[in-house]
């Protein structure tokens, strides 16, 4: 199942895309706390494929990917 | 100076994007399918498991369903295989300014500019196997070769996910095995008659001296005899040089079998008339036509003709279909879909060359009409003024031209002649 997110960012100068924290549909928040790797990527898991992000959450490494226009999260 | 080509071939393109895009269908057996209600309920591509059943592209889907009762069927969504395809050039693009699509899901690349040798050809090929993988989540298989028609060859040979090099030093063992059936251009007229002969194979056909072939097969011949040799010289077409509209077309399968001329010349009008119009939208005029008829035992064959002045008025574009109909077609069985396609395009602001004899006044007075009916239209909807002749038969007339995305087959030899593509090392 592909869940899509609501994600808050920042966006620099220059029109690059910073997600900083993922809102999951309950209401709970989670922080990103840095990004390590932008790439196209497709992910099996969900169908899907776009931008991927591998965003730092807690201890946690986690795959938000930019699917023009939207975003979601592999399950 | 040997030139290194790709030809790389997305593996079932349609299902495997529909597997991509959901999850639940990978465990089965999966066909991408058209509407069988109104008889295009033919299978267009399958999955794997689907193809260990034995379910082939162009059968029905009730003849696929007996050999695999449990074949899921999807509707296909040209949208997302538009997507994929450009994704897909894209990473191409990075590779080459030399990237010539065949159809959507299979391109040439010519990488001679940045790869120094075939084994750096095929290294490359490889990277790029590994990125359409990992980043459209499909695959592709690749052929590499000096030469186009090889390439082409070397990416049906391994698949899915694969890489074949087919090289000046081994096509010899690897492509010359592999049955004639299997090179570009011999279909199954050419098959049939190479089998006369007693040319089974490509290897076959590479030894039979070129003089026979051309006596046989004219200058097909020759070009048949240099594609067995590695001979073909044809380019990959720059990237920048291929025009985003070649042609024109639509097709129809109508919904019920036609059976007289007169059912034939109310669907060519109707379909030229769509033809017509799409030409119109894109400020284009046509210099050749081209018929394409498939009778209800999907006999099917396609005659072009060259028209006397560039045109996009309705009427003179069905009557040369009519004609071409009419010379190529003797009713031996009911017709099932038609194909009105328009090729050879100038644009709308070419000058055009007046005759001193033929008044060029009617020409101007039809196509100003129909660029009148095209505003209507526009305006108050397609229904809102017709053509009196698709009253006779509402079944048939009634139906408003499919906005179907119609994705033609493209020749090989359209950007070359047939010498062109033959020559000699």
């Amino acid at each position: 199942m592909k869940v899509y997110v609501a994600v808050e960012l920042t966006c620099d100068e220059a029109g690059v895309m910073h997600p900083q924290r993922i809102l999951w549909e309950d209401g709970r928040k989670f922080e990103i706390t840095s990004i390590s790797d932008v790439r196209r990527a497709a992910s099996l898991k969900a169908g899907g494929s776009g931008i991927r992000y591998t965003c730092r959450i807690g201890k946690k490494d986690a795959y938000l990917y930019y699917e023009d226009p939207k975003w979601f999260v592999d399950p | 100076m040997g030139r290194r080509i790709l030809h790389a071939d997305f593996n079932s393109f349609y299902a495997s994007v529909a597997c991509f895009l959901d999850p639940a269908l990978r465990p089965h057996p999966v066909a991408v399918a058209g509407n069988p209600e109104a008889r295009h309920g033919i299978i267009l591509a399958k999955n794997e498991l689907a193809k260990r059943f034995g379910v082939k592209t162009g059968e029905a889907i009730w003849e696929a369903k007996q050999k695999c009762p449990l074949l899921i069927t999807v509707k296909p969504d040209f949208a997302q295989y538009q997507k994929f395809s450009a994704l897909g050039r894209s990473i191409y693009g990075e590779y080459s300014d030399r990237v010539e699509a065949f159809g959507l899901d299979e391109n040439w690349i010519d990488v001679t500019g940045s790869t120094s040798d075939m084994a750096d050809a095929h290294r490359l090929a490889q990277v790029i196997r590994g990125r359409i993988r990992d980043e459209l989540g499909i695959t592709v298989s690749i052929g590499v070769a000096d030469n186009k028609v090889f390439a082409k060859l070397g990416s049906d040979i391994k698949k899915p996910d694969a890489v074949t090099l087919v090289s000046p030093d081994n096509y010899q063992s690897v492509a010359w095995p592999l049955p004639a059936r299997d090179l570009l251009y011999v279909g199954r007229a050419t098959e049939a008659k190479l089998l006369k002969y007693g040319i089974v194979t490509i290897g076959d056909l590479a030894t039979t001296p070129e003089a026979f072939l051309r006596a046989q097969f004219g200058k097909a011949g020759t070009m048949l005899y240099a594609f067995a040799n590695g001979l073909d010289i044809a380019p990959v077409a720059p990237t920048v040089d291929q025009q985003p509209v070649k042609s024109v077309g639509n097709g129809l399968t109508t919904p019920r079998d036609l059976v007289n001329d007169e059912d034939v010349y109310l669907t060519i009008s109707m379909l030229a008339e769509s033809v017509a119009m799409r030409l119109r939208e894109h400020g284009m005029r046509a210099k050749t036509a081209s018929l394409g008829v498939r009778d209800s035992g999907l006999v099917s064959f396609i005659r072009q003709t060259k028209l006397s002045k560039a045109t996009n008025i309705t009427i003179e574009i069905s009557r040369a279909c009519m004609a071409l109909f009419r010379e190529h077609y003797t009713w031996q069985a009911p017709i099932r879909s038609l194909t009105v396609s328009c090729s050879d395009l100038v644009s709308m602001d070419c000058p055009v060359q007046l005759s001193l004899f033929d008044d060029e006044a009617p020409r101007k007075k039809a196509e100003a009409a129909e660029v009148a009916v095209d505003d209507i239209r526009r305006r108050f909807g397609y229904r809102a003024i017709g053509r009196a002749i698709f009253l006779k038969d509402r079944e048939i007339g009634l139906m408003a031209p499919k906005v179907d995305h119609t994705i033609h087959p493209v020749g090989y030899l359209q950007n070359a002649t047939m010498d062109s593509v033959t020559g000699r090392r």
